[in-house]
């Protein structure tokens, strides 16, 4: 929308003719700086890619063992993961993106009261950053585990729930959706809060109260002038909660909170490549889920126009 | 009066005993005002004595600890901001960071559903002469342009009352004699009721029909422009709004039409009309401008006051007049300004001179002699104003 006529114009007029020759300038000591790192992403970026890539398209050995393979190319990998775990790669995205939405829901009013609301107290406001970061100090392991035990078939939790009527007899609780989405939630709440934290405490309350002084009522001033503000924020915390959440294979996991019907993507390539020894096809879902997370996410940066605000 | 319509003319706004605590510091209290539908009222008065903090109560954005506002008639005290029939400039401009100009100026129409909301953004923008860059961000416009905007972003609502809080302090002195002239003639056009917060005095006294002027959280005197300068009624007023010379002393007779101020053994004559006391210690005063100096003492009997022998301490030429010190033994030093109607000063340094002015243009204050603490504290605000009116020459001086 509005965003679009913004880049157009302004920066390209003025910045153009001055910034030009600098930039054209190579400097050997930029290119030296950059070499560790230029290192670092070729050994530990690119060399892993490329192997992925290249066992993508590997093909089972001709008499060959389980797990033995040669270099090829075999496309068919690809037709033959996404026929099979079409449900888990549906799964994946529809888990992560309930879980993005669920952290969103919880953790902006938190960040907000936080960050805006808790200004004129700077030690409330500390201590409940310290209370969302807290849980970093136990291992996720750990903190996953013990949920399980919460929503286990005898725990005081399912128990009561079943006492109530609020679940049927039969019902369990570990091994749903539910419980899948509720831990992916859970461990990715201070992921969220924190950067929109970080944009909500700069927020200016200044510009809240002229939207208020222009007949804005306090629910289209949040709308209107508050969330786009807090969009840099926003963009972060959701792709800080889904791209990880989406390659998830702990929450779903059977022996944490997932059950059978509640694999991800992350269970299915971790099976083949460690249990079914199916490398090439781990590899290709691995891909996929690549691919997919990197098309969501620039559709979603470029729709939501925050480079500017960044 | 709805929301929903532009105002069709100005509301009055009262203020009935307003108080406002922030923790640990009164920031108003008791304020009395009523200022008429229709006029342009500026509230005048030094950093800090609460113009900002009067304005964003009759915004709404900050709750009084006590006291009632009334807008045309309607009591607004529990009324939220959104609600009230108010558009504010504010000081910081606050204009939305993620808006175009135009969206910005458009903001309050859509939200009231007012009709052809960008092309009455467009007409607002004409009118402070950025239309041009309707298409821009706030934050890529200079400080005068944004200030514009928010005047444009406020004014395009037509709300029965405008607050202005010190709209045109950032622009340089062209553009605000211009952005003055505009203001004026937008608020005589549509009949809107402007509040103008300033510390300038010389800008509230070019365009206010009414000056309110504010000490600490109080109104110490409101009036008409002229009545105010010609008759202020305490010496903070009378040293805020230009400047004075002051003396205090016993009132040693009273006729029935004037009382005489013994000030350092010499007689200083004051009408009774423009005596706001007339028995014990008062304070007396003349504007510098006033004063005639005299190289050889005078021998008027009636109808003018003398004081003198005095030395000349001091002698600035600027341009129009002639500011002259005047050192009187027993009484201090005063302010003479004199038109340069000859070439070269009518006194150098050193000479001795006397000074008179007319009775009638004497003035007596209301404020306690004895009050020894807000003396004090005005002979700052005097040098804020002075330092001022000097900037405005030398800025005058360049344009
Ligand atoms: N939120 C607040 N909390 C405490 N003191 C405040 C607050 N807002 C304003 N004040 C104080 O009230 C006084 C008046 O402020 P203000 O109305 O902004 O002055 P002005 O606009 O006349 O310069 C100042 O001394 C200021 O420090
Ligand atoms: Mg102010």
């Amino acid at each position: 929308m509005a965003f679009a006529a913004f880049s157009s114009t302004a920066p390209s007029a003025t910045a153009a003719p001055s910034t030009d020759p600098v930039a054209r300038r190579r400097s050997p000591v930029a290119l030296f700086l950059l070499l560790p790192g230029i290192l670092y992403l070729v050994l530990f970026f690119l060399t892993p890619l490329v192997s992925l890539l290249l066992t993508s398209f590997q093909s089972p050995r001709e008499f060959g063992d389980i797990g033995q393979f040669d270099y090829a190319f075999r496309w068919q990998n690809y037709v033959e993961v996404v026929t099979t775990y079409w449900p888990h790669i549906v799964r994946s995205f529809s888990y992560a993106l309930a879980a993005t939405f669920f952290a969103l829901l919880i953790s902006y009013p938190l960040a907000y009261f936080i960050g805006v609301k808790a200004r004129k107290w700077p030690l409330l406001q500390s201590l409940m950053l310290v209370l969302v970061i807290a849980p970093f100090f136990i291992s996720f392991l750990l903190r996953t585990l013990a949920w399980k035990q919460l929503f286990s078939d005898e725990s005081f939790v399912v128990q009561s729930l079943k006492a109530l009527s609020l679940l049927g007899p039969e019902a369990h609780v570990t091994g749903t959706a539910f419980s899948v989405i509720f831990g992916l939630t859970y461990n990715f709440i201070p992921f969220m809060t924190l950067p929109l934290y970080t944009t909500l405490e700069r927020l200016d309350v200044r510009y809240l109260e002229a939207g208020n002084d222009l007949y804005a009522s306090p629910f289209q001033v949040f709308r209107k002038i508050t969330i786009p503000l807090s969009m840099p924020g926003i963009v972060a915390g959701t792709l800080l909660t889904f791209i990880p959440a989406a390659g998830d294979y702990i929450n779903a996991s059977r022996d944490f909170l997932g059950g059978t019907g509640t694999q991800m993507m992350g269970n299915v390539i971790e099976a083949n490549f460690l249990v079914l020894q199916n490398y090439p096809s781990a590899a290709a879902l691995s891909i996929i889920l690549m691919t997919v997370i990197l098309v969501i996410v620039s559709i979603y940066v470029k729709r939501s126009g925050t480079e500017e605000l960044l | 009066m709805t929301i929903g319509a532009f105002a069709d003319r100005g509301a009055d706004l009262q203020l009935v005993g307003i108080e406002k605590r922030f923790p640990g510091f009164t920031a108003i209290e008791n304020l009395n005002l009523t200022i008429p539908a229709g006029s342009f009222f500026a509230l005048l008065g030094p950093s800090g004595c609460g113009k900002t903090t009067t304005l964003r109560l009759v915004a709404g954005l900050e709750e009084p600890t006590g006291g009632r506002i009334l807008i045309g008639g309607a009591d607004v005290t529990n009324q939220k901001s959104f609600q009230r029939p108010v558009n504010t400039v504010f000081q910081s401009y606050a204009l939305f960071p993620h808006m175009t100009v135009l969206e910005n100026v458009a903001f309050g129409l859509r939200r009231r559903k007012i009709g052809d909301p960008v092309a009455k953004a467009h007409e607002a923008l004409l009118l402070v002469e950025l239309d041009h860059l309707a298409h821009r961000r706030p934050q890529q416009l200079s400080g005068g342009q944004q200030q514009r905007v928010a005047l444009a972003r406020a004014i395009v609502n037509r709300p029965a009352l405008l607050l202005l809080d010190e709209p045109l302090g950032a622009l340089d002195l062209k553009l605000r004699r211009q952005m003055q002239l505009e203001l004026k003639t937008i608020q005589e056009e549509v009949g809107l009721t402007f509040l103008h917060v300033t510390h300038d005095q010389e800008e509230a006294m070019t365009m206010a029909d009414i000056i309110a002027v504010m000490n600490k959280g109080r109104i110490e005197q409101m009036g008409e422009p002229q009545q105010l300068y010609e008759l202020p009624k305490t010496a903070f007023v009378a040293n805020f709004l230009g400047q004075s010379n002051l003396f205090t002393g016993p009132v040693v007779s009273t006729t029935g039409t004037a009382i005489a101020v013994d000030v350092s053994g010499q007689k200083i004559v004051v009408p009774l009309e423009r005596a706001h006391r007339v028995s014990g210690a008062v304070t007396i005063g003349v504007r510098p401008e006033k004063l005639t100096l005299h190289d050889v003492a005078p021998t008027y009997s009636d109808g003018r006051n003398v004081l003198g022998p005095g030395r000349v301490i001091d002698v600035s030429f600027s341009g129009v007049s002639t500011q002259y010190l005047v050192a009187v033994p027993g009484i201090g030093t005063l302010v003479v300004f004199a038109q340069n109607m000859a070439f070269g000063p009518a006194a150098h340094v050193g000479a001795e001179v006397w000074l008179s002015w007319n009775v009638n243009h004497g003035f007596g204050l209301d404020d306690d002699p004895t009050d020894a603490p807000r003396f004090e504290a005005d002979l700052d605000t005097k040098t804020i104003a002075q330092q001022r009116r000097s900037s405005l020459i030398t800025e005058f001086e360049e344009a």
